[in-house]
């Protein structure tokens, strides 16, 4: 089983988010880069799937080089070769066809994405690149099991849960489910001291076209003050909740 | 040249969000003179659609398609998009939609925005506004394909009332094994329950639970308001609930009507995925606790006071306003 897991560079989940030329570009200062976490969850499921499956684990980002100690860390988690694609990802399209040649050259099996990346939340690379590759496709998973030639998957729906069975080539959109929270790595000295003799291929962009391009970022407009009740006087809430915000 | 809508239904019977989605759809027909064409697979009384301003509906009955399966049913769109000539497809942000729309737009060649919160702006390079780092920023997204698929966020745009009358016309598609290479063995929902996605208010409760045996007061409350629950994080993590209740940056989005937050802090990962929500509540006994400041009401008190006193005045007001 080759398994290629998509890793996206983000934001840490605390950073501050601002705008610079003119509000067309995300203000990187002082933020720290971070495995998407949705792409963390598959990447551990994916570690699994080597440790008692014997399967191969690479992981691939589309990316300058400033991703690169993004990868790396994911080598020392554990993964086998690292692929960066020398190119800035500018849409969800461009990204999915580099991602997709990515995966058709090297013959994977599986790839596992994130459902979405928490940067720019567009939720289609997976979608697209398994169509792109007429490769089979389930997302927002939350539970993948392998048994030979089939794969059996769960995934969550508004309100529950589906069974689905399917086979190779396949990819994944994941998100946590996928493993827990508290099976979720961080690297050790040996496996950092080990990801830096690892492989970290560059490999040249197809030069995907795009179809969308972010133009201006804005921020919400600040909010008003909260309007405190006291808890001695409920009625207050509800008849707000009613008349005010006729939520009720 | 038709505008095309995918309008969901669950059991037969139209989704809310399918109006919400044929209101959007028309909102775009009016900037573009054109008409608006709903797609509905395997659902019945599809006429209501007329009220929200679609003008023919493609109806599709296909047994093969009686349970949801992203590549079949992204099929039928791009086969209904081709017979329109559409130059733009409207779903809504279900997950259900977000499973199918990026193989759609593969199979359309479209450009794809998704989580669009406003109605394109046509002259400005058909640009839409879009939420991005979960809903700290918007992002006008420009879309330079000749085909575009747009996702619309749940709850961002309402429903528009449109009196028009629709024609319903069958419509067969032709599938192929291919599009069959999922198989869904069984599906699992709570029926009798409404899902974060639908619901109009939902109760979400956190750690200052201080444990699982708790939540009889948070669903007793849920159930007077009929409202979802939900939870954050830590609380999914250490098993006190499902993760499918988790909301948050690495969970669900939230867009509800209404949000209470109960012994949850207001972290910035709870807050990103829960702030598109309309009216925001949160009880918390510490008056410094980060949601009063994301919070349009707020209640300084000790959840397991408040929370009871608060069922028993809710019963109250809803027997006397029904
Ligand atoms: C990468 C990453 C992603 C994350 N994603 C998410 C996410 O998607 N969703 C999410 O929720 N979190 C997320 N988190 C976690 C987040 O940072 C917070 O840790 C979490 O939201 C805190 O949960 P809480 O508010 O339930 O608990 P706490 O922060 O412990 O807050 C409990 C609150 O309960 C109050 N309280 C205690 N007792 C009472 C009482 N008797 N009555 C009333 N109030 C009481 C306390 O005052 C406190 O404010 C993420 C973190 C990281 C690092």
């Amino acid at each position: 089983m080759k398994i290629l897991v998509c890793i996206s560079h983000v934001p840490d989940t605390t950073s501050k988010i601002n705008f610079t030329d003119n509000d067309t570009k995300f203000d990187t200062s002082g933020v720290q880069f971070v495995i998407n976490p949705n792409d963390e969850f598959g990447l551990t499921r994916a570690m699994w799937f080597k440790e008692k499956q014997g399967a191969s684990v690479d992981v691939v980002t589309v990316g300058g080089k400033d991703t690169e100690p993004t990868i790396r860390k994911a080598l020392a988690i554990g993964a086998d070769t690292a692929i960066r694609v020398d190119t800035e990802a500018l849409d969800g399209f461009q990204v999915a066809k580099e991602l997709a040649k990515v995966a058709k050259d090297g013959e994977y099996d599986l790839v596992i994405a994130g459902r979405e990346s928490i940067d720019y939340n567009g939720g289609m690379v997976p979608g697209m690149m398994a169509k792109m590759m007429n490769a089979n496709f389930v997302n927002t998973c939350v539970s993948l099991d392998i048994d030979g030639d089939k794969a059996t998957a769960v995934r969550e729906i508004d309100g529950g849960k589906e069974k689905i069975t399917t086979t190779f080539p396949l990819v994944i959109g994941g998100q946590k489910g996928l493993v827990e929270e508290s099976d979720l790595k961080i690297p050790n000295m040996r496996g950092i001291m080990m990801a830096r003799k690892k492989p970290l291929n560059v490999v040249e962009p197809v030069a995907a076209d795009t179809h969308t391009k972010a133009e201006i970022f804005r921020k919400p407009a600040p909010k008003g003050d909260v309007k405190l009740v006291d808890a001695d006087n409920l009625d207050k809430l509800i008849d707000l909740l009613h008349n005010e915000a006729k939520a009720i | 040249m038709s505008i095309l809508v995918y309008t969901e239904s669950e059991n037969g019977k139209l989704k809310k969000t399918a109006f919400e989605v044929a209101s959007y759809a028309k909102g775009i027909a009016e900037l573009m003179n054109t008409s608006v064409t709903a797609v509905s697979i395997n659902a019945s009384d599809v006429e209501e659609l007329g009220n929200y301003g679609v003008d023919k509906i493609l109806k599709v009955d296909n047994d093969k398609l009686s349970k949801f399966n992203a590549d079949a049913y992204a099929e039928v769109l791009t086969q209904a998009a081709k017979k329109e000539e559409s130059k733009v497809v409207v779903l809504s942000q279900s997950a259900n939609a977000k499973y199918l729309a990026p193989i759609l737009s593969v199979n359309l060649d479209a450009g794809y925005a998704s989580n669009a919160v406003k109605l394109p702006i046509i002259e400005d390079n058909f640009t839409v506004e879009r939420t991005a780092f979960t809903n700290k920023a918007f992002n006008q997204t420009s879309i330079s394909t000749d085909v575009k698929v747009i996702g619309l966020s749940n709850n961002a745009y309402g429903l528009k009332e449109n009196e028009s009358s629709a024609t319903v016309e069958d419509f067969t598609v032709e599938l192929s094994d291919d599009n069959f290479g999922i198989q869904v063995e069984s599906v699992d929902k709570n029926t009798d329950k409404v899902s974060i996605a639908d619901a109009e208010v939902v109760v979400s409760a956190g750690r200052g639970m201080k444990g699982p045996d708790n939540w009889d007061m948070i669903e007793e409350l849920a159930d007077v308001l009929g409202a979802a629950t939900a939870c954050s994080k830590p609380v999914s993590d250490m098993g006190w609930r499902p993760h499918s209740e988790h909301v948050g940056q690495t969970g669900k989005p939230v867009a509800a009507n209404l949000y209470i937050a109960i012994g949850i802090s207001g972290a910035i990962q709870h807050l990103a995925g829960i702030s598109a929500s309309k009216n925001k509540v949160v009880i918390n006994n510490d008056p410094e606790a980060p949601f009063f400041k994301a919070a349009d009401y707020g209640v300084v008190g000790d959840a397991f006071e408040v929370v009871p006193q608060l069922i028993e005045k809710l019963k109250e007001f809803k027997a006397n306003n029904s």
